[in-house]
């Protein structure tokens, strides 16, 4: 029961990066009619917020120039090299030591901004292209981004630590009544788990209850109709383009402390997000969440080898061919959930009918 | 000739012709000159050119007629590779075995992979063999291991059976002798000529695929295959049932996939599953919209162009572009060669991806298209000419 | 005995029922109308003849064969041709193209490998093809792309297109739904000519009272899902139900 418990904890975290950027993909498709290849990206872009961030704090005065123009050169809310020098200690060292929770407020100008322009720029002279063109041209801007950011982070990953306070980990199953040291769990994954939680529910809940949401949910439904009653349909899909980018650049920056970010980063959560969208059935924000989560604690549960042992015994299959197949079940869980949800249920999860069919 | 109309046959004397004197055309420039840099005539660099130039044609049988777009097809690129090498490991190093195996394993995958995938259309199928490639890449990376050697690549070691190798075997890939790396090389005065034996060996590969892929355009098969790109809804209302149309077309593609990935091996005897990678099958679709998807040249010359950017600018390094522009002012030279660097070297992914935004964007009929419309401007420009001289005739 | 006999057909959607007990008989080489106000029922019943729907209850026979739970190009196969209310053609395609398509599957079924050969080298085909442009007036415009035609030729196009697989059976969904009445009248003049020289039974649905008395031999009015009168079109036009069903009480 414990080993469960533990397994189901460490899927959330993946599972709450893939519900948070399947959640984007899934509102820009649902608004825009667009098929995102460029999301992972923003995913990536956002994880760079943290690095840069943090490398903002530590930078030392000399250098201080060139890093600064070439990411956007967007009003950086601490633009104080040698914060400790400037605001002591304490002070200072706390800055650096937050960077990461500090990047959430960076970032959300910056993904903003750059969900912005990218719906402004591009996709919107997509929106009567088909949808190969679409995909295309964002599978073309990922690379860009992709490699712009390698060009001035290089190539390997850069660690970004959380907190000092977070570092730690739980011990979980006390809480729960089992033995010590039987359910540990890192903080830092409870915080992503939780901030997933959050902003999931307030796009939900933005969506529900302002007027702007319901327009943009009415407009998901049938877009020519809300725009044949004079609402300004497009202005308000622009703002939906950038809420998703801030939406994964914020699970990217708070994945910073989880997963070093590299510059490819983007592209290996993208290929599994889609597969998240598909299972969760295109079109539908609550199966983008739902699928997000399963699939994150199912990959949990097939990286585990005790349990993989259990399959295999139970199967009898102990150093036969398949016993191979069966240890690398967590490399291919996902994919094979995927095939199977498509198989027999060709709309996902929570799909409705008539979207995306030809 | 051929069962072919004459534009056709002439297109594909152009391209045999381009094929031939390759190592004249992409050696153009004498050794020793600064021009040298550009000169593309090695065989691992040619060999490149025909071999991707087979894959993106079979891909655009695919996607360019019917308009299905995979992002997938990498898998059977590797596929196809690792049954050469297992062909090289248990038979011997002729060629001829390991390319019939690649064609067929390939065939079958893609049948496998294409009868799942095509029950959904548009994103979801894209999506769908995105999945499919990406679990093939990881199943070769680690999961098949005693199949793919995992992440080292698969290849030949001297305690493989070979069963049919003999006493005194040719140690690399050959065909009935005649070996895949033997080449001969022309020096005339300055300029040197390589004509590699595997290189030509590619090249009639690849013109008899082309040769199939234009029997294939031209044919009933071919025009049901653009039925269904255009209306899938008077196909079936027309009693033609799309689908096994659709999943020749994969299996077609898939096939030539396999070649290529054989060939690939045949000119390598290696096989690794980053070969497998969606980014690979990302390249292929690149390739055959560079140079214009559904057109029948327009793959060779868009893996042609791609190969021969990557080469170039994968070359290209700071001390290579300072020794280009030294003669400008330093305070115009310092930037301009940073912008640049960004762009060549490490950055070729950075420019093969704007350049690819940048003809998806203003050119989708790629550069098969760019050259219509620049050959259209200059008839348009003479035409309309013609037309005001013959005016005051009036 | 009808060439296609539809039985206590019924079909239910959700809370509605969209058909019941639909008895229709169509007999052959004749023009059989299916008339009715909107919502009468008239699209299901279609898309139940052509395998896009599937009846709850009843039978549909063609020719003694039951056409239910068979998909559309096998319906098409058993010789039932459709027209769309807009044109279905295969825009990408030149008119030629778009006529050898019918061509081949005619004479090859729902699939067949023809991979090698040209298209253009069956000679009986394209023949074939080129004798129905001229059977419909289009020979002139065999090169152009069928995108570029004028919605007038596209129709034609269509039912160029149907006529050159010689169906036992023309489904015409409204086919003049949207057209301005020269358009119009060119349709019914070349459904007339259809009608008069070739051995076929046209089946339309239309709700146009114009087009439906100027071609059919006999009229079936469909009101909410039931066939309320089969007659011929003089018995029809007087027809009290008729004018209930269509003008409401009023009338």
């Amino acid at each position: 029961m414990d080993a469960v418990i533990l397994q189901i904890l460490n899927g959330l975290d993946k599972g709450s990066a893939y519900a948070l950027i399947a959640l984007g993909l899934t509102l820009i498709f649902g608004t825009l009619g667009v098929v995102n290849f460029a999301h992972g990206a923003l995913f990536m872009i956002g994880a760079f917020c943290a690095v840069t961030l943090q490398k903002i704090f530590t930078l030392s005065f000399q250098v201080v120039d060139e890093t600064q123009k070439d990411f956007l050169g967007n009003p950086l809310k601490v633009d104080m090299p040698y914060v400790e020098a400037w605001f002591g200690e304490s002070f200072g060292g706390g800055l650096i030591e937050w960077s990461v929770p500090l990047a959430i407020l960076f970032s959300i100008p910056v993904m903003l901004f750059v969900g912005y322009a990218m719906e402004r720029g591009l996709i919107k002279h997509f929106y009567k292209r088909p949808h190969a063109d679409q995909i295309l041209v964002t599978f073309g801007l990922a690379i860009v981004l992709q490699e712009i950011i390698k060009a001035n982070f290089g190539a390997n990953p850069i660690q970004t630590p959380a907190p000092d306070m977070f570092r730690g980990s739980a011990d979980i199953g006390m809480l729960l009544g089992f033995d010590a040291n039987t359910i540990i769990y890192p903080y830092w994954r409870m915080i992503y788990f939780a901030f997933a939680a959050i902003v999931i529910g307030a796009v939900f809940a933005f969506l529900q209850f302002t007027t702007f949401g319901m327009v943009v949910r009415a407009g998901m439904a049938d877009r020519e109709t809300v725009g044949l009653l004079g609402i300004n349909i497009d202005k308000r899909f622009t703002i939906m383009f950038g809420i998703a980018a801030a939406v994964a650049g914020m699970a990217g920056v708070m994945y910073a402390p989880i997963n070093s970010p590299n510059y490819h980063m983007g592209m290996d959560f993208l290929v599994l997000s889609f597969v998240v969208v598909v299972v969760g059935g295109m079109g539908s924000l609550p199966g983008a969440v739902a699928a997000g989560f399963l699939l994150g604690i199912l990959e949990s549960f097939a990286s585990n080898s005790t349990f993989k042992g259990y399959i295999v015994d139970f199967l009898y299959l102990n150093g036969t061919f398949t016993e191979k197949l069966i240890q690398g079940l967590d490399q291919i869980i996902i994919y094979l959930v995927a095939i199977i949800i498509l198989l027999t249920r060709p709309r996902g999860l929570m799909g409705r009918k008539g979207v995306m069919e030809d | 000739m051929l069962g072919l109309d004459k534009k056709d046959t002439a297109l594909l004397l152009a391209v045999a012709a381009l094929a031939l004197f390759a190592p004249f055309i992409l050696n153009i420039f004498p050794q020793n000159t600064a021009l040298a840099f550009f000169n593309g005539g090695y065989p691992d660099l040619m060999q490149r050119f025909v071999i991707f130039g087979i894959f993106a044609i079979g891909f655009n049988i695919l996607f360019g007629l019917t308009g299905y777009l995979s992002f997938g097809h990498a898998a059977f690129l590797g596929v196809g590779s690792y049954a050469a090498v297992w062909m090289f490991k248990l038979l011997n190093y002729n060629i001829v075995p390991a390319l019939v195996l690649s064609v067929i394993v390939a065939g079958l995958f893609s049948v496998l992979i294409g009868w799942i995938s095509l029950r959904r259309s548009g994103i979801y199928f894209s999506i769908l063999t995105l999945a499919f490639a990406e679990m093939s890449f990881r199943l070769a990376y680690s999961v098949l291991t005693p199949l793919t050697n995992g992440e080292t690549g698969l290849q030949v070691y001297s305690n493989d059976p070979q069963i049919l190798m003999g006493e005194n075997g040719v140690t690399s890939p050959h065909l009935f002798g005649l070996e895949m790396s033997a080449r001969a090389t022309l020096d005339l005065g300055p300029w040197e000529f390589t004509f590699p034996v595997g290189y030509y060996l590619c090249a009639i590969l690849m013109l008899i695929s082309l040769y199939l892929a234009i029997r294939i355009f031209r044919s009933p098969f071919g025009l049901m295959l653009r039925a269904v790109k255009s209306n899938q809804q008077r196909m079936r209302y027309t009693g033609l049932n799309p689908k096994p149309y659709t999943l020749a077309a994969f299996v077609i593609s898939g096939m030539y996939a396999g070649l290529a990935g054989g060939l690939l091996a045949c000119m390598d005897p290696l096989a690794g599953a980053e070969r497998m990678q969606w980014t690979a099958s990302g390249e292929v679709v690149i390739m055959t919209i560079l140079g214009g998807a559904g057109t029948l040249l327009g793959p060779i010359l868009g893996a042609g162009t791609i190969k021969y950017l990557e080469n170039v600018f994968s070359k290209m390094n700071e001390a290579l572009l300072h020794s280009w522009f030294s003669w400008l002012p330093d305070f115009i030279e310092t930037p301009l060669i940073w912008v640049l660097s960004k762009f060549t070297g490490e950055g070729w992914h950075l420019t093969l991806g704007a350049l690819f935004m940048v003809i998806i964007i203003f050119l989708p009929g790629g550069l098969v298209e760019g050259g219509q419309r620049i050959g259209r401007l200059i008839t348009g420009r003479s035409r309309k000419a013609s037309d005001t001289a013959t005016k005051p005739a009036e | 005995m009808g060439i296609l006999e539809i039985k206590d057909v019924g079909k239910r959607f959700g809370g509605l029922q969209a058909l019941s007990n639909v008895n229709l008989s169509v007999h052959e080489n004749s023009v059989h109308a299916i008339i009715g106000p909107n919502g009468a029922g008239k699209s299901t019943l279609l898309n139940c003849l052509v395998g896009k729907l599937i009846p709850d209850t009843g039978s549909v026979m063609f020719d003694g064969q039951s056409v239910l739970g068979r998909t559309p190009h096998e319906i098409n196969q058993m010789g039932i041709s459709r027209v769309f209310q807009t044109p279905e053609i295969f825009g990408d395609l030149t008119v030629f193209e778009n006529m050898m398509i019918p061509c081949f599957a005619k004479r090859d079924g729902a699939f067949r490998m023809h991979a090698i050969e040209s298209f253009t080298n069956e000679t009986s085909l394209v023949e074939q093809a080129e004798q129905m442009l001229i059977d419909v007036n289009m020979i002139d415009k065999r090169n152009a792309h069928s995108a570029s035609l004028s919605r007038g030729d596209k129709r034609r196009l269509e039912m160029a297109m149907c006529l050159v697989q010689q169906p036992r059976m023309l489904l015409l969904d409204e086919p003049t739904a949207g057209m301005a009445r020269a358009d119009t009248n060119n349709t019914i003049d070349l459904l007339k000519e259809i009608r008069d020289t070739r051995d076929i039974t046209i089946c339309i649905i239309e709700h146009d009272m114009h087009v439906v008395f100027s071609l059919a031999e006999r009229i079936t009015v469909l009101a909410q899902g039931t066939p309320l009168v089969e007659d011929t079109p003089d018995n029809i036009k007087g027809h009290p139900k008729v004018r209930e069903a269509y003008l409401g009480e009023a009338a």
